[in-house]
């Protein structure tokens, strides 16, 4: 993984790499150390005194039934998500992958959400789905829906899924579609001509050869939900009503700022870098494998 | 054969052999795109509106009369009732973080590379790796020790706290250098007969030569940076260093007198720069995202 | 212009030497080719003299300038890459000026210089274009280019051709030719060709396994072979081999199939019972002769024709004989014996001359 032609000087890399380097002791290694030493210990109501205490505030957190529901929750909304923007992005790559007039303008017209911040997309979202001022929200209301995210937990976890997926499809939608169009047009056209119908064609040849397009974006879903969508659960329901929409992150970020128990939110931030870091991993395992730099 | 591959609803089938499918496509892609648009739509109607239409919750599809006032309204003064900042200084906040973070970000990026693509030395698998752990560790993870690293540096509520944790992500390195390997060897040994030392070849042909991935960085970095919230929120403490991604939360405040036509004026305005960004530099997004994650 | 001069050159891949001590003097204003097949070692060697290598052992001098140590870009030297190396985003004038402008030469000299060298090469048209507009001709015209621009001591030219196809092969070796003895500037030129070698060296370096195998003007190594590597590498079809020994009376070799070849006299030392191998070309066996060969495949050219065969014993032939394709089956033949090469058994050296 070296170039053959490279040049000689032995003081310049060091003085190209510094800048990178500095920044990620100071601001990455550092931190996430000390995260992971805050984890270990245990400060007194005052913050005065701090105490080792060894894995007692992770046995503490694994005990608490509140944050098995937040686990689950996590959990749930990870799925959905996954799956609702996964899945639409797929329909919508299949669709816009075929020879049709204006192809390149639903391409753009469908990328543009990208750009959207996750807390923005809650605020769009408030505006679709408020009982009072939303759009569809008020529509339900009107037909006798007893609508109201703020006070029904299960309403607010679908309306963050959406809120959180509605802005992921792009993402996906832009994956599927290049995957789609490196599948070689000869293969698509020999499984036509064998009599395959179309959907049998997508199930046999092309979601295969989409495999490996399909693996990385699971992997970037579910690191998606995990900690992009701060801003969407901050923004539309600061993780209520009760703990019904607090993922991990955002649990760990109240029990920071807002509990400021030090010890609970570093074990917090220490299980969920494990959890990052086992996804990332997978996805080199077993991605990388098939990229040759 | 030609009717099995006419069958009604053909996706993959070749276009133009069955214009029933073509048409349930477009439709299809029509309605999708409406799905999306269908938000933006909603908020831009409304923010043209007065506090009145909304609060009284009847949702406008229609433009409204009051968009010179909103608009001009926040612009200069923001959210009255909760003290708030006006939006362009907000607007402002957010583009200066934006944009020195994309440019920190690849400044330092590229540099990064040539040196682990470009020559060899003692730690040089060392740093890589060093520096490609930090994919693992997105800035929501190491949130709080983090913040507590740049208060002790005294950098909390200013540019630098904001903008300095975030620049030295691994992905711009990755990919800089993944594209520096297929750089071909002839080229650096011709550039050697000619006589450029490595600072040379770099300013003269590894960045011209970079342009495309520099481009599609600038894109997904400006997003990326534009879109922050919880960095900031944490790190801004006074209302003039305020992005406009907080300062829109913050409007929401309590449910019962949210300005809401005022919250939708500035959420459209909070998102023409990404939006517009990413249209304009549409095809060299493309390519550097589907390279990047790749 | 230039005088270079190679002393010991070894050089060692880790544990792997693949140069074994060559020494090479090229005088001022010579075009030496570099020639053998692929692993020989031949573009280490050049590169070791470009200094995009450094020799584990050895020296190089440039006009009696120990360069050894320094970097290409101090050696003044320019060199011709096989795949013209030019730079994608700059035209080729630029391509072309880049190493004289980081030289610090004025506007005016450069903008001369350049407009002379595209002159020689024909070029002057296409000054304003981007390589990937150009053919590869022109690729390889620019790059060419490059180094003349630069007026330097010595070209280095690795396999500049190998890239192109057959007919613009030949035009662009012709070029190269008459472009080094108008320019009289002393080139090291590698390549695999062995054509190519023979056509555009005033000398040439046959390199075998990470040795100078010999190294002479194209006619000495047709004619005078070191060895049998050597012998087989220039020809095509190349020289025949065949096992004997040498005769009691020292002056004859005897065949496996007891044929007696007679030697050409005077010419070899040999000892009686010497086992040796005998080399002769397919262009220098005539008919009638003692020797039966049963043929196999005839390869007709045209003015000419290629018969393969089998002598009684086994061994396989190849035999090049003017006009159209005999007709017969088994031929006769025999060695023109004043062209008869004979090489030790066990070495595949040349048997020194008749003291």
């Amino acid at each position: 993984m070296q170039r053959k032609a490279i040049f000689n000087n032995k003081l310049l890399p060091y003085l190209l790499l510094a800048p990178q380097l500095a920044i990620t002791l100071v601001f990455f290694f550092w931190p996430a150390g000390e995260a992971v030493w805050y984890s270990f210990i245990r400060q007194d109501a005052f913050g005065i005194s701090t105490q080792f205490v060894w894995f007692e505030n992770f046995t503490d957190l694994f005990a608490d039934p509140l944050y098995h529901q937040v686990i689950i929750n996590t959990l749930i909304f990870s799925l959905a998500v996954t799956v609702l923007a996964m899945g639409l992005a797929l329909g919508l790559a299949v669709l816009a992958d075929r020879h049709i007039r204006g192809k390149d303008g639903y391409r753009t017209l469908l990328i543009w959400p990208y750009a959207v911040a996750p807390a923005i997309a809650a605020i769009l979202y408030i505006f679709l789905f408020h009982p009072d001022i939303g759009l569809i929200g008020r529509a339900l209301k009107a037909a006798g829906v007893a609508w109201d995210y703020m006070l029904n937990g299960n309403q607010a976890m679908l309306v963050v899924v959406l809120a959180a997926a509605w802005k992921q499809v792009s993402y996906n939608f832009l994956f599927f579609l290049a995957g789609l169009q490196s599948i070689p047009r000869s293969v698509l056209e020999a499984a036509s001509i064998d009599g395959a119908s179309p959907l049998h064609r997508f199930r046999t040849v092309i979601f295969p050869l989409l495999s490996p397009t399909t693996f990385f974006l699971l992997v970037i879903n579910i690191t998606y939900a995990f900690f992009d969508t701060f801003g969407i659960i901050d923004a539309l329901t600061k993780g209520g009503p009760g703990n019904a929409t607090q993922t991990l992150i955002y649990r760990a970020y109240i029990d920071g700022r807002v509990n400021l128990d030090l010890g609970s939110s570093s074990a917090q931030s220490v299980v969920l870098m494990i959890a990052v870091m086992a996804l990332t991993l997978v996805q080199f395992r077993f991605i990388e494998r098939k990229v040759h730099y | 054969m030609a009717e099995a591959r006419n069958s009604i609803a053909a996706p993959m089938g070749m276009a133009g052999s069955n214009p029933r499918a073509d048409m349930l496509t477009h439709i299809i892609l029509v309605l999708g795109v409406l799905l999306f648009a269908l938000p933006i739509w909603i908020v831009l109607m409304g923010s043209t509106h007065d506090a009145g239409t909304i609060g009284r919750g009847d949702v406008p599809l229609l433009p409204g009369a009051e968009a010179a006032a909103n608009y001009s309204a926040v612009w200069s003064q923001g959210n009255k009732q909760r003290a708030g900042v006006p939006v362009s200084t907000m607007m402002f906040n957010s583009a200066i973080m934006a944009l020195l973070i994309t440019f920190g970000k690849i400044a330092i990026s590229i540099i990064s590379a040539y040196a682990v693509a470009f020559f060899s030395f003692p730690g040089r698998m060392l740093f890589f790796w060093a520096i490609f752990i930090t994919l693992m560790l997105p800035v929501e993870v190491r949130i709080f020790p983090t913040f507590q690293v740049v208060s002790d540096l005294g950098l909390v509520n200013t540019y630098a706290g904001l903008i300095v944790p975030l620049i030295a992500s691994a992905t711009a390195t990755l990919l800089f250098r993944q594209f520096f390997l297929t750089i071909p060897d002839e080229l650096v040994e011709a550039a050697k007969m000619d006589g450029a030392g490595p600072i040379r070849f770099f300013k003269d042909v590894v960045l011209p030569l970079s342009a495309t991935n520099i481009a599609a960085l600038f894109v997904i970095l400006f997003v990326y940076g534009w879109n922050q919230y919880l960095w900031p929120l944490l790190v801004t403490t006074s209302s003039d260093v305020e992005t406009i991604m907080i300062g829109i939360v913050k409007m929401l405040g309590s449910q019962g007198d949210t300005e809401w036509h005022l919250v939708m004026a500035t959420t459209v305005l909070a998102l023409l720069p990404p939006v517009a960004i990413v249209i304009l530099m549409q095809r060299w997004f493309v390519k550097g995202l589907v390279e990047t994650e790749k | 212009m230039a005088e270079l001069k190679l002393s010991g050159i070894v050089k060692n891949f880790g544990a792997v030497r693949v140069l074994h001590g060559i020494d090479l003097v090229v005088q001022d204003g010579e075009m030496i080719v570099i020639v053998g097949a692929s692993g020989c070692g031949k573009s280490t060697l050049l590169r070791i003299v470009a200094g995009l290598e450094r020799s584990t052992g050895g020296t190089v001098l440039i006009d009696d300038r120990d360069v050894t140590a320094l970097e290409p870009a101090a050696r003044d030297i320019a060199m011709v890459f096989q795949n013209y190396a030019l730079y994608p985003h700059m035209r080729v004038f630029d391509n072309m000026a880049y190493g004289l402008r980081i030289r610090g030469l004025a506007k005016d000299d450069i903008k001369r210089r350049v407009g002379e060298a595209a002159e020689l090469l024909g070029l002057s048209a296409l000054l304003d274009r981007r390589p990937k507009e150009l053919s590869g001709g022109q690729r390889q015209r620019v790059a060419m280019g490059r180094a003349i621009v630069r007026e330097p001591k010595l070209f280095l030219f690795d396999e500049p051709l190998s890239n192109l196809d057959a007919k613009l092969r030949v035009a662009m070796r012709a070029e190269i030719k008459r472009l080094q003895r108008r320019l009289g500037v002393t080139s090291l030129f590698v390549t695999h060709d062995q054509v190519e070698a023979m056509t555009l060296g005033d000398r040439l370096v046959v390199m075998h396994e990470g040795c100078a195998a010999q190294i002479a003007s194209p006619m000495e190594i047709f004619e005078r072979p070191a060895d049998t590597y050597v012998a087989g590498f220039i020809g095509s079809p190349s020289m025949n081999f065949l096992p004997a020994t040498i005769t009691e009376d020292a002056k004859a070799a005897a065949l496996s199939d007891g044929n007696i070849i007679a030697l050409p006299p005077g010419q070899y030392a040999t000892r009686p019972g010497q086992k040796v191998t005998l080399g002769i070309r397919p262009e220098h066996i005539s008919l009638p002769g003692p020797l039966r060969l049963t043929t196999d495949l005839i390869e007709p050219l045209g003015s000419e024709c290629v018969v393969h065969g089998k002598l009684a014993a086994g061994e396989t032939m190849a035999l090049r004989l003017p006009g159209a394709p005999p007709s017969a089956a088994v031929l006769d033949i025999a060695p023109r014996t004043q062209h008869l090469h004979v090489f030790d058994a066990e070495t595949g050296k040349r048997l020194p001359p008749h003291s």
